[in-house]
């Protein structure tokens, strides 16, 4: 077991230990926010455990993957953070009256 | 063998941060403050992971991939945070010891 393939466990440890803590707060968020940053970290941990997985298996494929994931977390983040600013604009233009959907 | 070192030093660098963007998210007080947390440490670690991606298979395919998925991650992150930022700030959520300026609310609300 060369020096390489030693470090690259440990970082799959600790990127890892960092997706799990992204999670318990993920189900712990106190607000709306809270959660999608959470998400959105999720996301960049996870394209640097394709990338870790790349240098493991020797497949370039998954750099591909890292690409798209990024792509898609990036999508993903910003339409939540929309959803919550016309959430709460709508909230507000209906004098506090915060019944979702009810409206159109 | 030298690059071999260089290339662990690499990928255990950008594990620790991953875990410290973790630790952050998980323990520092407020909305704004954990975004600080993942935004940065979270971006620098995947970035120190991708270069020793680039640097390990060192062809001109491969490497081009690694370095444009750090160049979108340094785009969109800053990107990203600042939306979330501006929804939780309107969205009020409560925050940790921060006074904020009278009329940035007004100079906020669009």
């Amino acid at each position: 077991m060369t020096i390489l393939e030693t470090s690259i466990d440990i970082a799959f440890v600790l990127v890892m230990l960092g997706v799990v803590f992204a999670f318990v707060r993920l189900v712990k968020g106190p607000s709306l926010p809270d959660r999608i940053v959470a998400l959105d970290m999720m996301t960049v941990l996870i394209v640097s455990f394709c990338g870790l997985f790349a240098l493991q298996s020797g497949d370039v494929a998954f750099i591909d993957v890292a690409i798209v994931l990024a792509l898609i977390g990036f999508l993903a983040t910003v339409a939540l953070a929309r959803f919550v600013e016309r959430r709460q604009a709508r909230i507000e233009d209906g004098d506090g009256d915060d019944t979702l959907g009810d409206e159109q | 063998m030298i690059l071999e070192l260089i290339l662990s030093f690499l990928v255990i660098l950008g594990g620790f941060f991953c875990l410290v963007a973790g630790l952050g998210i998980l323990r520092l007080p407020d909305v704004l403050i954990r975004m600080h947390a993942s935004t940065k440490a979270g971006t620098l670690g995947s970035g120190l992971i991708l270069i020793a991606v680039a640097v390990f298979f060192a062809d001109i395919a491969t490497t081009s991939r690694a370095l444009m998925t750090i160049v979108f991650l340094l785009v969109t992150a800053p990107v990203a945070a600042h939306m979330i930022g501006r929804a939780a700030f309107r969205s009020r959520v409560p925050l940790w010891n921060t006074k904020i300026e009278d009329g940035a609310e007004e100079k906020l609300k669009r």
